[in-house]
């Protein structure tokens, strides 16, 4: 369906927003239509791009007076599908809503609007000497407002939790267009955590306008250690053995032979390339610590056969850390598409998951590559193809729900800090009972009555034993 | 759909709560009171207690709700390992979590609400919900984890939990003085915690030896000294923004990096935003229409 300029909802919504913040062209739609997922046909609605709280009640009330779901977007980053539009919802974007709203040095907290970018707002609390802690890989270009919707992780959230554990309150515009603050930017409020249940909730209980993120002091010391093994085994116990030792490192991420190739090739940050599998660890925080930690960490590896290399200042750190960051672009060297998984199993049991991931890659004859945030369990297989390979799809989608089965049997997760937007959706009765998916279904309609936020993502419709692995009830041409 | 085995106790859990008539679950009852009372007519019920799975390796507990919060901490504490729960005599793990007060170490260790991975709870309609999932990490689905926090087991009650667990530091000191509580926060590191009461000032240090001593060394440059431990908390809560608002007479103490205050008579309450009342309306009658769960009990006056 097309868009004129006389649509009336285009119009209504022209009369909220500048008529340039108003896209409706097929254009525009179609490039709306996608995230950084794999998921193709997604049809967007009218694009709106408000700059305040405000804009976005009048685009919401618009939507609503024509019926018309909203889909909330932040930059657009997202890997599980969760800012596909289906159904020609009005789409919601706030990258224009990007500023620094203030910063509360002594209460360790800042307001944000929901497009600024991760990065931009460590980079500007840095002369306060205070960061915000959870670092999605994509944190250069990903938007706190898409953070807050996926409940965001990154390789810095081992010791100090996801993006929950770092937002205070959030400003929201319910599906009623009605402007609340949920939490409390102080840190408490009476009643039921609002805000804790409303991040993570993928754009399904209203669309956020402000967010108010509690900032992390820069460790004064901080050791970062390249760990290297000739067995992907020694590595994952190495991490396992750190773990149980009662060592939190800030972070700890595994990478695999291939993306040691890879990245090597692509950044040169000095990976050795003869390793099976190398563990980037970092340790943190007050001096003495982090040297008896860094030993600690350095003794436990060499134990199990590994080498260690520790970075000697800031620049060669920067290095190891642009290594693990660049690893998504090293890959289209190898092929020009993958798929990314994420699931997460308990940490004692990473080795023996990983072997299976192998085995399962190879049954499929795929190429498998391995780099994540072993320290968590939080598995990132990157399945790598050429989609015009006839008939790879079916065997991508093949091996990744062996995969997240895999994951699942050793008691594990579907999804550690992606969401399951459109993804894994019909994966949700795999680890809930219909009782558990009635109880998040009554969540999101407290929030939103009407099921106009974002609707087809996360819950399974009628779920049922039948439903599993029913990929293709996600509508037509969606899945690539 | 998955078929989950559960524990017989979860099971006679459950069928003790049934699907009828109002019950509320009863902890320590260290903290009955708050947020009002349940009804006369209420039935009575206890969650099960006791360790259920415990891999020190993994840094994760599964526990039944009726636990008491020392016994988890002994455990715990054979293994160098802590949860982040306050550690009130005579609470259950189930209680605590209920009503949602943090540990006085919060500010460094982590607030409360961060503390649980997954909850099984008896709905009310009598059946088992399993919200959240054991790993560490976790974004499956929506996080109904942070919303039972809190929640004075108004929504379901809960039977069972698994909890993330951390290092139990080998060093640790108090220290008080009166000195700017500000000034200490911006000056130590990673204090685990900062009171106040208006005069004087408590802090705690944890951790490896030689980074208690510098912060201890830097306290007490500040006017700090080493204290046996934090003054007793009074029995009322209230936010911490509220406090200042108010220009409370009644003696306080007010806790860092969480929000909170506590007042020894109970403060007066606050009208919430109407927005936020209807959330809290509408997430009721979603999760207890017939108001059977703990009837009688509010969060939103939960102080």
């Amino acid at each position: 369906m097309g868009f004129s300029r006389a649509d009336p909802l285009v119009k209504d919504l022209r009369r909220v927003l500048s008529s340039d913040r108003v896209r409706a062209a097929p254009l525009e739609r179609s490039i709306m239509g996608r995230d950084a997922s794999i998921f193709e046909g997604g049809q967007a609605g009218p694009v709106c791009f408000p700059i305040s709280t405000e804009e976005v009640q009048g685009c919401v009330d618009a939507a609503r007076r024509h019926g018309r779901a909203v889909v909330p977007r932040g930059a657009g980053t997202g890997l599980a599908g969760g800012a596909v539009p289906l159904e020609e919802p009005v789409v919601v974007v706030t990258t224009k809503m990007n500023r620094l709203l203030s910063v509360d040095a002594d209460r360790r907290m800042a307001w944000v609007q929901p497009g600024m970018i991760n990065l931009d707002l460590s980079r500007a609390t840095a002369p306060y000497g205070l960061h915000f802690a959870p670092d999605p890989s994509s944190q250069q270009v990903c938007s706190l407002g898409g953070n807050v919707g996926t409940n965001a992780g990154g390789p810095h959230c081992l010791a100090h939790g996801v993006t929950s554990a770092h937002v205070l309150a959030v400003e929201v515009v319910l599906m009623s267009g009605e402007a609340v603050v949920l939490g409390d930017p102080d840190g408490w409020t009476p009643g039921l955590d609002l805000r804790g249940a409303y991040v993570g909730s993928e754009g399904m209980m209203g669309v956020t306008t402000a967010i108010a993120v509690r900032l992390t002091p820069d460790p004064p010391a901080v050791q970062t250690l390249l760990l290297a093994f000739d067995s992907v085994d020694a590595a994952a116990q190495t991490v396992s053995a750190v773990i149980a030792d009662g060592i939190v490192p800030s972070a700890i991420e595994m990478m695999d032979k291939n993306i040691i190739w890879a990245v090597e090739n692509f950044v040169g940050a000095g990976f050795p390339l003869d390793a099976a599998a190398v563990v980037i660890v970092e340790v943190d925080g007050l001096p003495g610590g982090v040297a008896e930690e860094a030993d600690r960490v350095a003794e436990l590896a060499v134990e199990r056969g590994g080498s260690v290399r520790r970075a000697a200042d800031d620049e060669e750190r920067a290095l190891l850390w642009k290594g693990r960051k660049s690893a998504f672009g090293a890959i289209a060297q190898i092929k020009p598409n993958y798929y990314l998984h994420d699931t997460v199993v308990p940490r004692t049991r990473l080795a023996e998951v990983m072997n299976q991931v192998y085995e399962i890659v190879e049954e499929h004859n795929l190429q498998v590559m391995n780099v994540f945030h072993a320290g968590d369990g939080n598995l990132h297989p990157l399945l790598l193809y050429d989609r015009r390979e006839p008939g790879v799809m079916d065997r991508v989608h093949a091996a990744g729900s062996a995969i997240i089965e895999a994951s699942l049997a050793v008691g594990g997760v579907l999804s550690g800090e992606h969401g399951i937007g459109i993804e894994k959706r019909d994966f949700m009765p795999l680890m809930f009972t219909e009782a558990d998916l009635d109880a998040q279904g009554r969540l999101r309609r407290a929030f939103d009555p009407n099921e106009m936020a974002n609707p087809g993502k996360v819950l399974p419709t009628g779920a049922s034993c039948a439903d599993v692995n029913a990929l293709d009830k996600v509508p037509e041409g969606v899945w690539g | 759909m998955t078929g989950r085995e559960v524990p017989a106790e979860l099971e006679s859990f459950a069928a003790e709560v049934g699907p009828d008539g109002p019950v509320a679950v009863v902890g320590g009852r260290t903290h009955w009171e708050v947020g009002g009372r349940c009804s006369e007519d209420t039935r009575l019920v206890r969650a099960p207690a006791g360790i259920r799975d415990f891999d020190p390796a993994d840094m994760t507990i599964r526990v039944g709700a009726g636990t008491s919060v020392e016994e988890l901490d002994a455990v715990l504490a054979e293994v160098g390992q802590r949860a982040n729960l306050p550690l009130v005599s005579g609470a259950t793990v189930g209680g605590v979590l209920a009503v949602g007060r943090d540990d006085v170490h919060a500010m460094g260790r982590g607030r409360l609400r961060d503390a649980l991975l997954e909850a099984v709870y008896v709905a009310e309609d009598g059946r088992l919900v399993k919200v959240g999932g054991p790993t560490v990490k976790n974004v499956s689905g929506f996080d109904l984890c942070r919303l039972l926090v809190g929640s004075l087991g108004t929504l379901g009650l809960v039977g069972e939990v698994v909890l993330r667990t951390w290092p139990r530091p080998a060093f640790q000191q108090w220290l008080a003085g009166r000195c700017d509580p500000a000034e200490l926060r911006r000056r130590l590191f990673w204090p685990s915690s900062i009171l106040w009461d208006g005069q004087t000032a408590w802090v705690h240090l944890e951790g490896y030896e030689s980074d208690v001593e510098s912060e201890a060394e830097l306290a007490r440059s500040l006017g700090c000294t080493p204290v046996d431990g934090p003054p007793p908390l009074p029995a009322h809560r209230v936010p911490a923004g509220a406090l200042e608002a108010e220009g409370f007479q009644d003696s306080y103490l007010v806790q860092f990096g969480t929000g909170t205050a506590y007042v020894s008579e109970p403060g007066p309450v606050f009208d919430p935003d109407p927005a936020v009342a209807a959330l809290h309306h509408r997430l009721k009658s979603e999760f207890d229409p017939r108001n059977r769960l703990n009837p009688g009990r509010d969060p939103l006056v939960a102080l």
